[in-house]
C-alpha cells in the first residue's frame, strides 16, 4: 500500500458516501452536505495526481485545480443555501398562515 | 493568428457586460441586448475565420497545451456558438417586453447579469479545449441557469429550482472525479492529451463517471427527473434559454467527447441508444398526459434529447464519424425550435389568462401569432419537410439504416408519432371554436410586437433545412484528426 492508493482510495469512498447522501436522503441541508462530501472526494482523488515517490517534487497543477474547484463549490453551495433559505421562509409563512 | 482575438472576445464580453449590468440595473436591457449583439459579431467573425482557415486555435496569455489553455474553434464550435447567438439575441429582444413594467422589476434587475454570465459560460464551453476548464465553465452555467429558473420567485419555480442545483452540481461533480481519474492516468486534461491516450479500462471508467455526470446535466432519460419541473415554472424567456441553450451545453461536451474517445464500443453506443429510446418514449407518454403547455412543451424537450442521443449511436461505432453530425443539426433544429416554442407557449399564456390545455379552446382570446409561432415551431420538431429537424431526422435515419440498425429507425418514427400526437393536442385547442365562452370571439386579439422575435426564431428554424447542405458542410470544417 503507498500513500497515494491509501489517499486515492479514500476520495473515491469519501464521494461514494457523498453520492448516497445526496440521492437517499430527504433532508435538503443533509442532501447538500452530501454534494460537499462529493465535492471534497473528487479534490482527494485530483491530489493523488500530485503524488510523487520522494525525493521527488510533487506535481503543482493538480493543487491549482483543486483550488479553482474549492472556489467554484463555494459559489454554488452559497446559491444552494440561499434558496434553502428562501424555501424555508416561505413554507414557515405558509404553515403560520 | 492575426486581428482581434474574436474567440476571447465571445467570452470576455459577456463577461463584463454581466457585470456592468448588475452594476447598473437601470441600463441593464439596453448594456445586455448591445452585449449579446457585440458577442454574436464576434462570432460571426470568427466564423469568418474558420470559414477560411477550417480551425482557429488561440493559446491564452501565450501559455500552450498541456500547460496552459487553449480556446479552439471549429465549425462544431461556431455552429454551437451561432446557434447561441441567434437564439441569445432573439430571446433578448422578447425579453425587454416581458420583464417590462413595475411589477416585474425585480426579475428584469436579474434577468440580464445571470443570462450574459450564462452566455459566457455557454461560449466558454464551446471554445474549449481542456477538461478542467470545461468543468470550470459547466458550473458557470449551472449556476447562472438556477438563477433564471428561480427568476419567478414563486414557490414552484424554487422548489424545482433547488433540485436543479442538486442534479446539476452532483453532475458536475462526478465530471470532476472523471476528470481527476484521467489526470492520474494521463497527466494531462488537454483534448490532444485525451485523445492520444491508448484505450484502457481505467481510460474508459473515467469517461463513464463523466458520461453520467453529462447526462445528468443534459437530462438524458433516466436522470432527466429534475427537468420538467424545472423548465416549466420559469419565466418564459429563462425558460426558452434553459430548454434552448443551457442543455445543450453538456450534450455538445459529450458529442466532442464522442468524436475524439477511440473508447467507445459498440456496447457503451447501443446503452446510451437505449437511453436515448427509453427518453423518447417516457418523454413522449408524459407530453401526452400533461395538463399545462409548458410541461407538455419541457417533457418533449426530455424526448427530443433523447431522439439526439439515439442519432448518436444510430449507426454503431463504426459509424460514429458521421453520426454526430446528425446528433448536431438535431441539436441546432431543437435550440432554435424550443426557444421559439417556450417564447410562445408564454406568450399564449400571457394573453389567455391561463396555459390549461384542456381550456384553450374555450378561450375567446386567440392570439393568432404566437399560435402560429407553436405551430412552426412544432413543424420543425415533429420533423416535417423543410425544416432544419426534418433534415436531421433524415440524417438520423438514413445512417440507420445503410448501417442495417432497423431498430433506430423504429425508434425514430415510434418517437416522431408521440410528437404529432402531443403536439395535436394543443394545435387541435387552437383551431376549435365551438367551445368558447365567455363572450365573443376576439380572433385578433392579442397580437403585439413582442410576438416578432419568436416568430422570426421558428421560422428561421423550418427554413434553415433549406441550407442543410451549407450548414453540414461548416460543421465538417476543421474536425476529426485536425487537433494541433
Amino acid at each position: 500500500m503507498t500513500p497515494d492508493l491509501i489517499y486515492g482510495a479514500a476520495g473515491l469512498a469519501v464521494f461514494g458516501i457523498g453520492l448516497w447522501g445526496a440521492i437517499a436522503l430527504q433532508d435538503r441541508m443533509r442532501r447538500l452536505l452530501g454534494l460537499k462530501l462529493c465535492s471534497v472526494g473528487a479534490g482527494f482523488v485530483l491530489i493523488v495526481g500530485a503524488w510523487r515517490e520522494p525525493p521527488a517534487a510533487p506535481d503543482p497543477v493538480p493543487h491549482a485545480l483543486v483550488i479553482t474547484g474549492i472556489v467554484v463549490m463555494l459559489s454554488a453551495t452559497a446559491a444552494a443555501l440561499a434558496l434553502i433559505r428562501r424555501l424555508h421562509d416561505l413554507e414557515a409563512a405558509d404553515d403560520r398562515a | 493568428m492575426t486581428g482581434p482575438d474574436w474567440l476571447t472576445l465571445s467570452i470576455m464580453l459577456p463577461l463584463f457586460g454581466a457585470v456592468a449590468a448588475f452594476i447598473l440595473p437601470r441600463a441593464a436591457a439596453g448594456l445586455g441586448l448591445a452585449t449579446v449583439a457585440a458577442t454574436t459579431l464576434c462570432v460571426l467573425m470568427m466564423a469568418d475565420r474558420v470559414a477560411a482557415f477550417g480551425a482557429v486555435t488561440v493559446p491564452l496569455g501565450g501559455w500552450g497545451a498541456p500547460l496552459g489553455i487553449e480556446l479552439r474553434a471549429d465549425g462544431l464550435s461556431v455552429a454551437m456558438l451561432a446557434l447561441t447567438g441567434m437564439v441569445g439575441l432573439l430571446v433578448s429582444v422578447s425579453a425587454i417586453d416581458a420583464f417590462a413594467g413595475d411589477r416585474t422589476a425585480r426579475q428584469r434587475h436579474y434577468f440580464w447579469p445571470l443570462w450574459l454570465l450564462l452566455l459566457s459560460g455557454l461560449n466558454g464551453v464551446y471554445l474549449g479545449t481542456d477538461l478542467f476548464n470545461l468543468y470550470v465553465m459547466i458550473e458557470i452555467i449551472a449556476l447562472a441557469a438556477v438563477g433564471l429558473t428561480v427568476l419567478g420567485g414563486t414557490r414552484e419555480a424554487l422548489r424545482a429550482g433547488l433540485d436543479y442545483v442538486y442534479a446539476s452540481i452532483l453532475g458536475a461533480l462526478l465530471f470532476l472525479l472523471g476528470v481527476g481519474l484521467i489526470y492520474l492516468q494521463l497527466g494531462r486534461l488537454d483534448f490532444a492529451g485525451v485523445i492520444a491516450a491508448p484505450p484502457s479500462a481505467a481510460m474508459t471508467a473515467a469517461l463513464a463517471v463523466m458520461f453520467v455526470g453529462l447526462a445528468l446535466k443534459t437530462a438524458l432519460f433516466p436522470l432527466h427527473v429534475w427537468l420538467p419541473a424545472a423548465h416549466a415554472n420559469a419565466a418564459a424567456p429563462a425558460s426558452a434559454l434553459l430548454s434552448g441553450l443551457v442543455v445543450k451545453g453538456a450534450l455538445y461536451i459529450v458529442l466532442r467527447l464522442a468524436g475524439y474517445m477511440p473508447a467507445l464500443t459498440e456496447d457503451i453506443l447501443t446503452l446510451i441508444g437505449l437511453m436515448g429510446a427509453g427518453a423518447v418514449i417516457w418523454g413522449g407518454i408524459q407530453a401526452l398526459r400533461a395538463d399545462r403547455l409548458k410541461l407538455l412543451v419541457a417533457w418533449s424537450t426530455v424526448a427530443q434529447i433523447g431522439l439526439i442521443f439515439v442519432a448518436l449511436a444510430r449507426a454503431g461505432e463504426r459509424g460514429l464519424s458521421d453520426s454526430w453530425k446528425a446528433a448536431a443539426l438535431l441539436i441546432l433544429a431543437h435550440g432554435i425550435a424550443k426557444a421559439a416554442m417556450f417564447l410562445a407557449a408564454g406568450r399564449i399564456k400571457d394573453e389567455v389568462g391561463h396555459d390549461r390545455i384542456r381550456d384553450l379552446d374555450r378561450s375567446p382570446i386567440r392570439p393568432t401569432l404566437a399560435q402560429v409561432t407553436f405551430a412552426l415551431a412544432a413543424i420543425n420538431l415533429i420533423g416535417l419537410p423543410p425544416s432544419l429537424g426534418f433534415i436531421g431526422k433524415w440524417q438520423l435515419m438514413e445512417g440507420a439504416m445503410m448501417a442495417g440498425y432497423w431498430h433506430w429507425v423504429a425508434i425514430t418514427m415510434i418517437g416522431t408519432l408521440f410528437s404529432v400526437a402531443y403536439f395535436s393536442r394543443v394545435l387541435a385547442g387552437f383551431l376549435r371554436f365551438d367551445r368558447v365562452r365567455g363572450g365573443p370571439l376576439a380572433e385578433h386579439h392579442g397580437w403585439s410586437g413582442a410576438d416578432a422575435a419568436p416568430l422570426i426564431l421558428a421560422g428561421a428554424a423550418v427554413l434553415l433545412g433549406l441550407a442543410a447542405g451549407p450548414i453540414i458542410a461548416f460543421i465538417d470544417l476543421g474536425a476529426g484528426g485536425a487537433m494541433p
